[in-house]
């Protein structure tokens, strides 16, 4: 008795029920046995409950499984790739293009009248020509570097490395640091690669100022420091420091050949507008940059300016898309203007028994607006005015009459301009085929030539993501 | 002259810096949502401990944003990344990681969360071609119209943010719960609501109904895109029409950011409802959160299937 009291007591109390009294009376034992069969009822309730649960926890099991075999269906199409030493290849995507251009002018004879020539400016060639195709080979190198590869054939059969940089990836605090060749973040235009653009050539002002030629960017050897600002507003500021050996800089120079700094902001106004804005500056210090003109009897002459030249550049994009949505129609403007201040040294036909040195300044402006309408899916309509001001040039040589202004032909002032319409059809996403006319008024002597162009630009392999 | 411009370029830094010094955002966690439904989520989860800030509206096609300013500002300060993924994001995420050098969010830490991955995800070409279109290597990556894997990807954003702020893991945890109780209750709802709709045969825009329409047990006939990702042309729209005279279709889906125009062309030729589904929150007046989504979802196919 006193053992099942007490198994009792302990069961009750294991229950949690309130505690019985000591007792032994029939009366009690009655009542004992009532509670034994609450007890059983209780029991009984709770093994239901369990029991139930047990059911629960089975189903769930059961859905745990399937959704287990699931993750090993979602593992085993993952996985079916073969492991192997491929499956850390980089991004790799392949750019074809090639136009087809008209021009009433011979092309071999473009120039930019009023500024002193980089030597790579043009329009194109004539008739069939294949443009750039261009490879890019692209990776996040460890937790730390992304890496960078972008080799341009041209027709001609030159091999030319764009890009070829690694780039911080968590540096955090908004900062990332870039090294290598690599596309300057100075403007607008010149970080999108050429087959991204929205006219088939590079504005006026890109090819005077910074050397790009037709198709090509400003790039420099060097480092990139950028800083992005902790703020809901895009406020982005950058350094670089380069060897300077493209235009406007050039050559050998030991330490910093050129540096630049530039900074953005942006944002979006509504749903429908995004924005960017951002003031640059390069400066190099080119040393017997060289340049090739006639004198005023005619004879071919080669000169070379060496000193200082500064370059600023205010750039601006707004884009609009009805609700952001940018699928059916849409439209982006976008302009920049630059102004170069050069002073210092002209060396007059440095090739001949004399040459001719003296002092030159210069304060030279430039810009381009254009506006590119989606106006139904695929189709795309363009318009650009391109303008250069030759602006005031000082030649030492021409200021103290040692020679005639005729004998700078190239420098003689002069307003090049430029109309250009487009027209351009997307099949796809990878795959774009564009119409170009411009009126060019470029050239020196004030001839006109109409340009013609007819580009393909197709896109192979990994999907590239565009900047803004 | 060097001293000099410099000199002018920090006296403007300064003009622009000061203004905004103020601005700076502060709050619990950062999380930047790629689109409107996984704000949606993390903000139902994560509750005033997060603060969300979506990259996309549901007026929006994801496939083609670009990397704006703002989101690129958004990414820079974002403790947490939460993206639908499966390359749906391909041409705009990957610059927001690698422009903004921000260690957080980086693939393959805890601040990148690619919702798909944890999913079982319909589709996966078998052919990987371009000449399919813009077709997703992973699978179709339009998961969020399945309920259940709303479920599923709320159990991850609820660790992934205990995780990521483990001061607040123990709310984290609770919301997360409270979330899947109701969940499954709409689920259940949904399920004996949607029940009529087993079987039914539907058009859709683009490939972005098809976990929708697989979860309701509803039928797919046909696509008013010709290839994933290529505008709808009318040549397609007239085959579509003559093989609906054989296998026809009940109605025909879009979202609010597709062209109205090519659906209601083919749904006014065959007769039937052309159906704009709100598609994720923000859709239409009506889906105002996650659940009001799929209330609104459901009624307006109980309604054309009429």
């Amino acid at each position: 008795m006193f053992k099942f009291h007490a198994a009792m007591v302990a069961a009750v109390l294991a229950l949690g029920l309130p505690q019985m009294s000591h007792a032994t009376s029939d009366a009690e034992l009655q009542s004992i046995r009532e509670e034994i069969k609450q007890l059983k009822q209780s029991y009984e309730t709770r093994i239901e409950g369990l029991e139930k649960r047990l059911h629960d926890a089975e189903t769930k099991a059961t859905q745990a499984e399937a959704s287990a075999a699931q993750a090993q269906t979602a593992t085993v199409i993952a996985s079916a790739r073969p492991a192997s030493e491929s499956a850390f290849n980089p991004a790799v995507s392949v750019v074809l293009q090639g136009t087809y251009n008209n021009f009433s002018q011979n092309p071999n004879t473009f120039q930019i009248g009023g500024f002193m020539p980089p030597g790579n400016e043009g329009v194109g060639d004539r008739g069939f020509s294949l443009g750039e195709s261009e490879l890019n080979i692209a990776a996040n190198i460890d937790p730390y570097f992304r890496g960078s590869l972008t080799i341009s054939l041209s027709q001609d059969n030159s091999v030319e490395l764009e890009e070829a940089w690694f780039q911080t990836l968590g540096l955090s605090h908004g900062f990332t640091l870039k090294g290598g060749r690599f596309f300057s973040g100075i403007g607008y235009l010149n970080e999108i690669h050429q087959h991204a653009w929205d006219f088939v050539d590079a504005p006026l002002a890109y090819q005077v100022f910074l050397g790009t030629g037709p198709r090509g960017n400003y790039s420099d050897d060097g480092l990139q420091l950028k800083w992005i600002a902790p703020t809901d507003l895009f406020i982005e500021l950058g350094a670089e420091a380069g060897n300077g050996n493209n235009f406007p800089g050039n050559g050998d120079k030991n330490g910093i050949g050129t540096w630049s700094l530039f900074s953005h902001v942006g944002g979006d106004i509504g749903d429908s507008y995004a924005y960017r804005a951002g003031i640059s500056y390069l400066q190099a210090w080119p040393s017997d940059r060289q340049y090739n003109d006639t004198d005023s009897v005619g004879n071919p002459v080669t000169n070379s300016f060496s000193g200082n030249s500064r370059l600023w550049i205010g750039d601006f994009v707004l884009k609009w898309a009805p609700n952001g949505n940018p699928t059916s129609t849409n439209f982006k403007l976008q302009g920049e203007y630059m102004h170069r201040i050069e002073t210092g040294t002209l060396n007059f036909d440095i090739n001949s028994a004399l040459p001719v040195p003296d002092t030159y300044s210069s304060h030279q402006g430039g810009w381009y607006l254009q506006g590119v309408y989606q106006f139904m899916p695929r189709w795309r309509v363009g318009l650009r005015h391109d303008q250069l001001e030759a602006g005031t040039i000082n030649i030492g040589q021409v200021q103290n009459g040692i020679l005639p202004a005729s004998d700078f032909p190239i420098l003689i002032s002069h307003t090049p301009k430029r109309n250009t319409l487009m027209f351009d059809y997307s099949p796809s996403e990878f795959s774009r085929f564009r119409l170009q006319y411009a009126r060019d008024q470029s050239r020196p002597d004030g001839v006109e030539d109409n340009e013609l162009m007819l580009q393909y630009i197709f896109s192979l392999g990994a999907h590239g993501a565009h900047k803004f | 002259m060097k001293g000099h411009a410099m000199n002018k370029f920090c006296r403007l830094l300064t003009m622009v810096l000061l203004p905004v010094a103020s601005q700076a955002v502060h709050a619990a966690l950062n999380v930047l949502a790629c689109e409107p439904e996984w704000a949606a989520l993390t903000q139902e989860l994560g509750g005033d401990k997060v603060s969300v800030y979506t990259a996309t509206t549901a007026l929006q096609d994801v496939h083609h944003i670009e990397a704006r300013p703002s989101l690129l500002a958004k990414a820079r300060s974002a403790d947490l990344v939460i993206c639908t993924g499966a390359e749906l994001e391909v041409g705009w995420l990957p610059l927001l990681m690698n422009q903004t050098g921000n260690g957080k969010i980086q693939p393959g830490t805890p601040g990148h969360l690619e919702a798909s991955n944890f999913v079982l995800k319909l589709e996966v070409p078998k052919l990987l071609d371009r000449a399919q279109g813009d077709i997703h290597p992973a699978g179709n990556p339009h998961i969020h119209l399945d309920p259940h894997n709303i479920a599923r990807v709320a159990e991850v954003i609820t660790d992934r943010l205990s995780q990521l702020d483990p001061a607040n893991a123990a709310t984290y945890q609770a919301r997360g719960k409270a979330f899947q109780e109701r969940w499954q209750a709409a689920i259940q709802r949904w399920e004996q609501e949607g029940a009529p709709l087993k079987g039914v045969p539907v058009i859709t825009h683009h490939k972005d109904m098809t976990y929708l329409i697989h979860w309701l047990g509803m039928r797919e006939v046909g696509n008013l895109e010709p290839k994933p990702g290529l505008p709808p042309t009318a040549g397609h729209l007239s085959e579509l029409f003559s093989n609906m005279q054989r296998d026809p279709a009940k109605m025909i889906l879009r979202t609010p950011f597709q062209d109205p125009r090519p659906s209601e062309s083919l749904a006014s030729r065959a007769n039937i409802p052309a159906v704009m589904l709100p598609y994720t929150v923000g859709g239409d007046d009506k889906a105002k959160d996650l659940f009001s989504l799929f209330d609104d979802t459901i009624q307006r196919l109980l309604q054309a299937a009429k």
